[in-house]
């Protein structure tokens, strides 16, 4: 039974990224006085890349050809320890956050590789590029981490929301740093405004994109759809950490129903959030990144600073 | 006593102290002067938020006259002032190239870290809570002093020096409940002649040096050349 | 009592009456004569105090004892013959047209608004209300230094504002820590009030203290002028008009002092350990020696001065620092012989600066050739400045060696050593000016040198011999810092 939820939670999780992609790109649409394209766009650019034929270059090795599934599995997998509308499930039970992070490494070293495989400048570049960003977001990432961990003495993400939704509304100031931290890394992360434009493929500033530059068919589309998976996935845990509210806890299905529900709402308006920001931020230049994820990384450290100074008990 | 056992009103200073040093860093790493003043009017707003939580739950009406006048002075009439400023100058468009950002940052971070150093030894007669107030306001003081070191115009050093203001404002409050009125009144009256002063200071400068950079104040030197 | 109010009153009345009417001739005199009466009340209020020992306000708001009333009286003494001075001084700067009306105004408004908050200073029993008025004094200084808008004088004026403000900024967070500690023994309302504090001294955490008083010496401190705060200090005293350079070093130094002092009192009180007078040891020594050096690196007579001031608030800090009977009564002492003396001194700098058109110390050659009264009058000054007997320095900075060669015998050497440098480096400076050729054309100004003569007439006397009554009143105030009397 339980293993049944899992299993459909991890559905639920790879089929609703699509969506809240469309809804994001929805939301930019209508604040930036567009026509806005159907919520369910991304499902149909997924369906038309996987029904088109990919094209190999030449060059290409084994390697370029492999890396989409792995990328894609690796998220998926990443996306099973989340808990998106129930805590206590197995697969969440069997790894703990320090593995999603592995994941995500382990996707993005083999897109790394994927984009220096045909020997191109853009893919090469991109590599590069995106290797130096994650380099420098993965240790404001687990500092904002561990400041949760330390709060729920456990690496376990479901047992830290749980602990979190035990102890009732308390305001912590070491949260309101991780979460900032936790944002800006998820913005970084994913490509988002101001690090990365998605929606741009402007050769001097693209950095996700240019990896993905020769792909084409049911290889793009699985990229496409693990970055979205990721895009989803962040915006699950800063919602289920820091406002765990509505989760489910027990496997009746009203309270999986309130859980879905409550993940919905709290999609919903992280996304609307994304869309305002990107429409009021402008993306900055590439060697501004890293200062941008060195405030990050500090915001990461002060959150675990005042949560040893302040909340570890005497 | 750990954080789950305190009351809401301690929870929500706390975080409310948190979100205050967060605007000091917002402050350190910020090369628009507008975006600069927008921050430290938000910084301004939540020690007003702070101050009037705490009048009302301890009950002491004299903490919401201390509130008005924070907001009314902090939140209002020095950002527009400096605001006026900035776009007489025409200087809204510019960005200050800050040398070292991240250098900046960390080194505020160890600030903060020194203030709760500094401030450790009380932490046997106090809670946690006081221990965070005044450790949180003297880095707000020392973030301020380090902005006023990292940037070179003269509008970011007024905000610096205001924002000197808002950390002890804030220990003041947080702390021991308000000063005597009498002293508070004072300080508000000082901080409002402050601001006057500055505002006709940036007018000489102007006129003597036209610009507000303060690097190009340094004609006078400890030893004579 | 009734007199503190007029002290304070006085004043008041002066900043409104001259924001209105600063611009007419006879201001100047008019100002003269608002001090003179403000002297007269602080010489009535002196002798109640002298006779009915420590007053305090019916609303506890003010506080006279004996070792605050006399630094009263001083300041109004300065502030008079200041005044007398800077009537002609300023009359002579509008004729060269460096001022306007609405400068003058602002000028003596002003003047009178840095006497209340000096006075405010002092007589307050409230130690925020000290920090506030601190903070004003600043607030009616700092336009008065840029006066002359020349671009050397705004950033002067500027780096005076921020490095003092931001300076005194730590002296509130000290304050606020003392409140803090004040709040856990005491009742909350009277909790800042100097003589509950005082009262409660020996309850106070003295970790919490400790702290406080670190935060105070670095905020108070920029104001004395200690190294390596003292930046604002030379620039703010050499462009400023030269009325205001002589009430700074006089004045508001000693205040700021003043207000250590006070804290001290009560770090002492509420611990065993000399943690306070060790910092301001060693503080103090350092401003004394880097000043000292510095003296000989200065072409700008007044910076040359200034520079003095910090070497002479050094030797202060430090013999307060020492504690005891006889290092507080040489402090005390030091400080009324002190601000007499650089007050003098810059009076006659500004005469000087006069004659010769500049201030640049290269320039200005021959003056006892030109006008004898200013050349004898700097000449004797920089003597009794630098520790010559049988001027009251002298016996001042002896009483401080004394007493160091008996508390800490090592530190008599540094302290020698100084003495030495800064009088090579003020006489270097001093001699060709005095001396020397005079340039052609250089012809006497319109001054008043009365209030020279007086003032180096007191150090004089205060160096023969300390008049009795004098010397009590001293020994009152050394039993409240210090705890005993060294007579």
């Amino acid at each position: 039974m339980n293993w049944l939820i899992a299993v459909i939670q991890t559905s639920l999780f790879a089929a609703l990224a699509p969506l809240l992609a469309g809804w994001i790109k929805w939301c930019k649409c209508r604040l930036q006085n567009r026509k806005a394209p159907s919520l369910f766009q991304p499902y149909r650019d997924l369906i038309k890349l996987t029904n088109k034929q990919p094209v190999v270059a030449e060059q290409a090795s084994w390697l370029f050809t492999i890396a989409p599934y792995i990328v894609f599995s690796a998220t998926v997998l990443a996306a099973s320890i989340v808990p998106l509308i129930a805590v206590d499930l197995p697969t969440s039970a069997s790894a703990d956050v320090i593995v999603m992070v592995g994941f995500f490494a382990f996707a993005r070293f083999f897109l790394a590789l994927a984009g220096l495989d045909i020997g191109t400048a853009f893919g090469g570049m991109g590599s590069s590029r995106e290797m130096t960003i994650s380099s420098l977001a993965e240790p404001a990432m687990l500092m904002a981490i561990f400041t949760l961990t330390m709060t729920a003495s456990t690496t376990n993400l479901s047992v830290a929301i749980s602990h979190v939704l035990n102890d009732g509304l308390v305001l912590r100031p070491s949260f309101v740093f991780a979460l900032f931290a936790l944002i800006i890394v998820a913005i970084a992360e994913t490509g988002r405004v101001p690090v990365d434009n998605p929606a741009t493929h402007l050769e001097l500033t693209m950095i996700h994109e240019a990896m993905i530059l020769e792909y084409s068919g049911r290889h793009l589309a699985l990229i496409e759809w693990a970055s979205q998976l990721k895009l989803m996935l962040y915006g699950v845990l800063i919602a289920n950490i820091f406002f765990p509210w509505g989760i489910a806890e027990t496997f009746s299905a009203k309270a999986l129903g309130y859980g879905l529900l409550a993940i919905f709402g709290k999609l919903t308006v992280l996304a609307i959030l994304l869309a305002v920001s990107e429409t009021l931020l402008a993306k900055m230049r590439l060697f501004r990144v890293q200062e941008y994820l060195g405030f990050a990384y500090l915001l990461g450290v002060l959150g675990l600073l005042s949560y040893i100074i302040l909340e570890a008990s005497r | 006593m750990t954080i789950e056992q305190q009351d809401f009103y301690t929870q929500t200073i706390l975080s409310l102290a948190a979100l205050v040093g967060l605007t000091s860093f917002l402050m350190l790493g910020q090369g628009r002067l507008l975006r600069l003043i927008f921050v430290f009017a938000v910084q301004g707003l939540l020690l007003t938020l702070t101050t009037a939580l705490a009048a009302y739950s301890l009950n002491n009406p004299h903490l919401y006259i201390s509130a008005v006048l924070n907001l009314v002075l902090k939140v209002i009439f020095i950002p527009w002032m400096l605001r006026r400023e900035v776009i007489q100058m025409n200087t809204h468009r510019d960005i200050e190239a800050l040398n070292n950002n991240t250098m900046v940052m960390l080194g505020g971070a160890s600030l903060m870290v020194f203030s709760y150093y500094v401030l450790h030894p009380i932490v046997q007669t106090t809670s946690p809570v006081m221990l965070n107030a005044l450790a949180l306001s003297l880095s707000v003081v020392l973030l301020g002093m380090l902005l006023m070191i990292s940037h070179r115009q003269a509008v970011a050093h007024v905000v610096g020096f205001m924002s000197i203001e808002n950390g002890l404002f804030f220990a003041a409050i947080v702390a021991t409940k308000g000063m005597p009125m009498v002293v508070e009144l004072g300080v508000a009256f000082d901080v409002l002649v402050a601001a006057v002063l500055f505002g006709i200071f940036f007018f000489h400068i102007r006129t003597s040096i036209d610009s507000l950079d303060v690097d190009l104040l340094n004609k006078l030197h400890e030893v004579d050349k | 009592m009734i007199a503190a109010y007029l002290v304070l009153l006085i004043p008041f009345i002066g900043i409104l009456f001259f924001a209105v009417s600063g611009h007419r001739t006879d201001t100047g005199k008019l100002n003269v004569r608002f001090n003179a009466v403000c002297l007269a009340a602080t010489i009535w209020l002196a002798i109640n105090v002298l006779n009915q020992g420590t007053i305090l306000s019916p609303g506890k708001a003010f506080l006279i004892d004996p070792f605050n009333v006399y630094l009263i009286v001083l300041t109004a003494f300065v502030g008079l013959t200041t005044a007398i001075f800077s009537s002609p001084y300023m009359a002579h700067e509008k004729e060269l047209g460096k001022l306007t009306d609405q400068r003058l105004k602002l000028y003596y408004s002003m003047y009178q608004g840095f006497m209340l908050a000096m006075y405010l200073v002092l007589t307050t029993n409230n130690m925020g209300v000290m920090w506030v008025a601190m903070e004003g004094a600043t607030l009616a200084t700092v336009l008065l230094v840029s006066l002359y808008r020349t671009p050397e004088s705004v950033e002067a004026a500027w780096k005076y504002f921020i490095l003092c403000g931001v300076g005194i900024a730590q002296a509130l967070f000290g304050t606020i820590l003392l409140y803090y500690a004040a709040v856990q023994v005491g009742d909350v309302e009277n909790s800042l009030l100097w003589s509950v504090l005082y009262a409660n001294a020996d309850k106070l955490n003295p970790e919490v203290l400790a702290i406080a008083f670190v935060f105070m010496l670095i905020g108070y401190g920029t104001k004395i002028g200690l190294v390596p705060l003292h930046n604002w200090l030379p620039d703010a005293h050499s462009e400023g008009p030269t009325p205001m350079s002589a009430v700074l070093s006089g004045l508001l130094l000693n205040d700021a002092l003043y207000a250590v002092v006070r804290n001290k009192m009560l770090v002492d009180g509420a611990s065993d350990s000399n943690m306070a007078g060790l910092l301001m040891m060693g503080f103090g020594l350092i401003s004394f020696l880097v000043a000292a050096f510095f003296l000989h690196r200065q072409k700008d007579i007044k910076r040359l001065f200034s520079y003095s001031s910090i070497e002479h608030m050094g030797m202060m800090t430090f013999a307060f620092g020492i504690g005891g009977p006889l290092a507080t009564f040489a402090a005390l002492l030091h400080m009324t012989v002190h601000s007499l003396t650089k007050s003098a001194i810059f009076v006659t700098v500004g005469h000087a600066a006069q004659v010769a058109g500049t201030q640049s110390m290269d320039k200005i050659r021959g003056l006892i050739k030109t006008q004898p009264r200013v050349g004898w009058g700097l000449l004797i000054g920089t003597i009794a400045i630098a520790g010559f007997p049988p001027f009251g320095v002298f016996t001042s900075e002896f009483l401080v060696l004394l007493a160091t060669m008996h508390s800490y015998p090592w530190l008599t050497l540094p302290l020698l050593m100084g003495v030495g440098v800064a009088f090579a480096g003020l006489f270097r400076n001093i001699q060709p000016m005095v001396y020397g050729d005079k340039p052609e054309g250089q012809v006497p100004v319109k001054a008043n040198l009365w209030p020279v003569m007086i003032h180096l007439g007191l150090v004089l006397w205060l160096g023969l011999a300390i008049p009795d009554f004098l010397a009590n009143w001293f020994s009152q105030a050394t039993l409240l810092i210090s705890g005993s009397t060294p007579l």
